[in-house]
């Protein structure tokens, strides 16, 4: 209601402006009497500022801070206990580059989750009127029954591609852009809602986002292979091959692979010029058409590459530092409870299939959470009690087999039965990790099935039902 | 809602805004069709028209280019993880702002002696071109109407 009150005075200066252009008394006392209110305080969208706007971030950011604090923690056992050793035996630029690196990935993180992924504003009043006139010019429908999902046809370099109509911003969704339903928002060369980053990965930051991937991937292998090197330094007195034996490192290894499997599946992508959501789709395989092919590829897989990477970087869309100008009309808000045309929220979601959601979320879930949960609680182990490896018996085997199952890499959903085992993941951090944590105690090993683990809930998205994609 | 949409038909014959669509025939990058509104024939010669539009799609390829310049820009925004745009403009906003002053000096000099006025796509989302088109019939019954309009919109 407040809302709605503050938006009359507004929209009837916009129309006053006929005549008289930026000095209309009245315009000047409203924007005194107003205040200096930003556009991000009324921003339509399910999502959170900081810093008076310079921060954009998902509402759900839990699992955000979860990345954080993994990231965190695998990167302050090895600098606190492997580090010091590495500097005095091997050389001091270990820890140097490891913080290189590790600042590098903190900053391409932070990038990716606090920046706005390429949010599309939506539609003024005379817009959306306007759109709607010409479809109603095109089809007409009776008040009573339900609008048919409207879409329209573009040529793009000579493939015709569908734009859809967005009931919740009301435009025609350019190409490549999708509402994202956490968020409510429409991102332009949507990629997917990534929870672990707290925000959508779209036009925007995609970069930073593939940048911190990657960087991430490297920063878990240069963990992985000093801690090694740590071990092996450290066994010269025990003996290599028994310190080897009875360390998780093999373990470790299956891990740090999943974030790099993510990282090349990344880069697959840039180099075909395709996002997470075209290439679940399969909006572009051939298995669609025999002529179907991606009108946004450049052809060579490296003008592909350094299209994403050093293409140039288009600013934001939503001005959400700016003032509430009186001359701006506001998009139609929901917050008044009604809206002029009939919102159905069914076509306003993304439509994919649940499994492809759920392995994608798997997938990205194993990647990040594994390196991090394995490394930390390794160095850990390492550096506290090298000589008492001999005591403590080798990881069982079902954390290899979980490990193991990103290596089908983002595609099909994993064995049914890692992903309870995956779900109980965290807690297993809580004890050492080579105190052998068996994998399903309720189910036989031939039962194709899981209940339920009992103690951690699964993440906020698994619930909602509706997750990253 | 449909009493509503009505009312905007009625508000429209006061003052009426044309929307120039995206071209997407080249791909996303921004580009405006360059077909003439029917609605601006009495108002602006189509050659002007044709020639802003012309313009500013120039001016947004400028800006999308992948070339040399964005090359380096990208290199070294990347080896300063981004730090740099903290006290740098990126070229797009560089060409955003000689946009900005483009559309302005064709408000001042073509479009509003003629009862036009053009706002920046960026303002829009880069979606369309938005042309308000004025009447000289007395602003004050006008902006009366409209102003009832826009009010039982909002609610």
């Amino acid at each position: 209601m407040h809302l709605a009150v503050e938006q009359e005075p507004v929209r009837e200066c916009q129309y006053n402006q006929i005549c008289t252009r930026n000095s209309s008394p009245a315009e000047g006392s409203l924007a005194r009497k107003g205040g200096h209110r930003r556009k991000w305080q009324v921003f339509q969208g399910r999502n959170k500022f900081y810093c008076n706007g310079r921060i954009m971030m998902a509402r759900q950011s839990g699992v955000f801070y979860l990345t954080l604090v993994l990231i965190l923690m695998t990167s302050g056992l090895f600098f606190t206990f492997d580090c010091p050793f590495l500097a005095s035996n091997l050389s001091p630029a270990v820890p140097a580059v490891g913080g290189l690196l590790f600042f590098f990935v903190m900053g391409m993180l932070l990038r990716a989750s606090f920046s706005d992924p390429g949010v599309l504003p939506r539609a003024t009043p005379d817009e959306a009127a306007d759109l709607e006139r010409q479809i109603d010019t095109s089809c007409p429908s009776g008040p009573g029954y339900r609008t048919p999902p409207r879409t329209r046809e573009v040529q793009i370099n000579g493939q015709t591609v569908k734009l859809k109509y967005c009931f919740t911003c009301k435009i025609f969704r350019p190409p490549r852009t999708s509402h994202c339903s956490l968020c409510d928002n429409c991102v332009e060369r949507f990629d997917h809602h990534c929870p672990w980053v707290g925000n959508c990965v779209g036009r925007r930051n995609y970069r930073y986002f593939y940048l911190f991937i990657v960087s991430l991937s490297c920063l878990t292998l240069f963990i992985f292979s000093f801690v090694v090197t740590h071990v092996i330094l450290r066994s010269n007195r025990t003996g290599f091959l028994s310190a080897l034996k009875d360390s998780p490192v093999v373990v470790c290894f299956f891990s740090v692979w999943s974030i790099v499997g993510l990282s090349g599946f990344h880069t697959y992508l840039i180099s075909s010029n395709q996002t997470t959501n075209e290439d679940i789709k399969g909006a572009w395989s051939t298995k669609r058409g025999k002529d179907n092919y991606n009108p946004y590829s450049y052809g060579s897989i490296l003008t592909n590459c350094c299209a994403a990477l050093c293409g140039p970087l288009p600013p934001s869309l939503i001005d959400r530092r700016g003032l509430i100008q009186s001359d701006d009309p506001q998009p139609l808000s929901h917050s008044n409870g009604t809206s002029l045309y009939t919102p159905t929220p069914l076509y306003s979601h993304m439509v994919l299939p649940k499994e492809a959601r759920l392995s994608v979320c798997l997938s990205v879930c194993l990647s990040v959470c594994l390196p991090a949960c394995l490394s930390p609680s390794y160095s850990l182990y390492l550096s506290l009690s090298p000589s008492v490896s001999h005591a403590l018996s080798p990881p069982s085997v079902t954390r290899t087999s979980a490990s193991k199952a990103p290596s089908s890499s983002c595609r099909l959903p994993p064995p049914r039965c890692s992903t309870p085992t995956l779900w109980s993941w965290p807690p297993c951090r809580a004890r050492p990790p080579w105190a052998g944590v068996p994998a399903c105690p309720t189910c036989p090993p031939a039962s194709p099935r899981c209940p339920p683990p009992p103690a951690p809930p699964p993440p906020a998205w698994a619930a909602r039902g509706t997750c990253c994609c | 809602t449909f009493h509503n949409l009505q009312e905007l038909r009625h508000s429209a014959s006061l003052v009426n805004k044309v929307f120039v669509q995206r071209d997407y025939s080249e791909g996303t990058t921004c580009k405006f069709q360059t077909k003439f509104p029917s609605e601006l024939e009495s108002r602006v010669e189509r050659t002007l028209f044709e020639e802003t539009v012309k313009t500013l799609n120039n001016f947004y390829a400028e800006a999308e280019k992948i070339g040399a310049h964005s090359y380096l820009e990208a290199c070294v925004a990347c080896s300063t993880a981004y730090l740099i745009f903290l006290c740098m403009e990126t070229r797009y906003e560089k060409v955003l702002k000689k946009i900005a002053k483009y559309i302005q000096e064709q408000n001042e000099k073509v479009y509003a002696p003629r009862g036009l006025l053009i706002t920046d796509p960026i303002d829009r989302g880069m979606r369309v071109i938005e042309i308000s088109i004025y009447e000289d019939r007395g602003s004050s019954g006008s902006s009366s109407a409209s102003s009832s309009t826009s009010g039982s919109t909002a609610r």
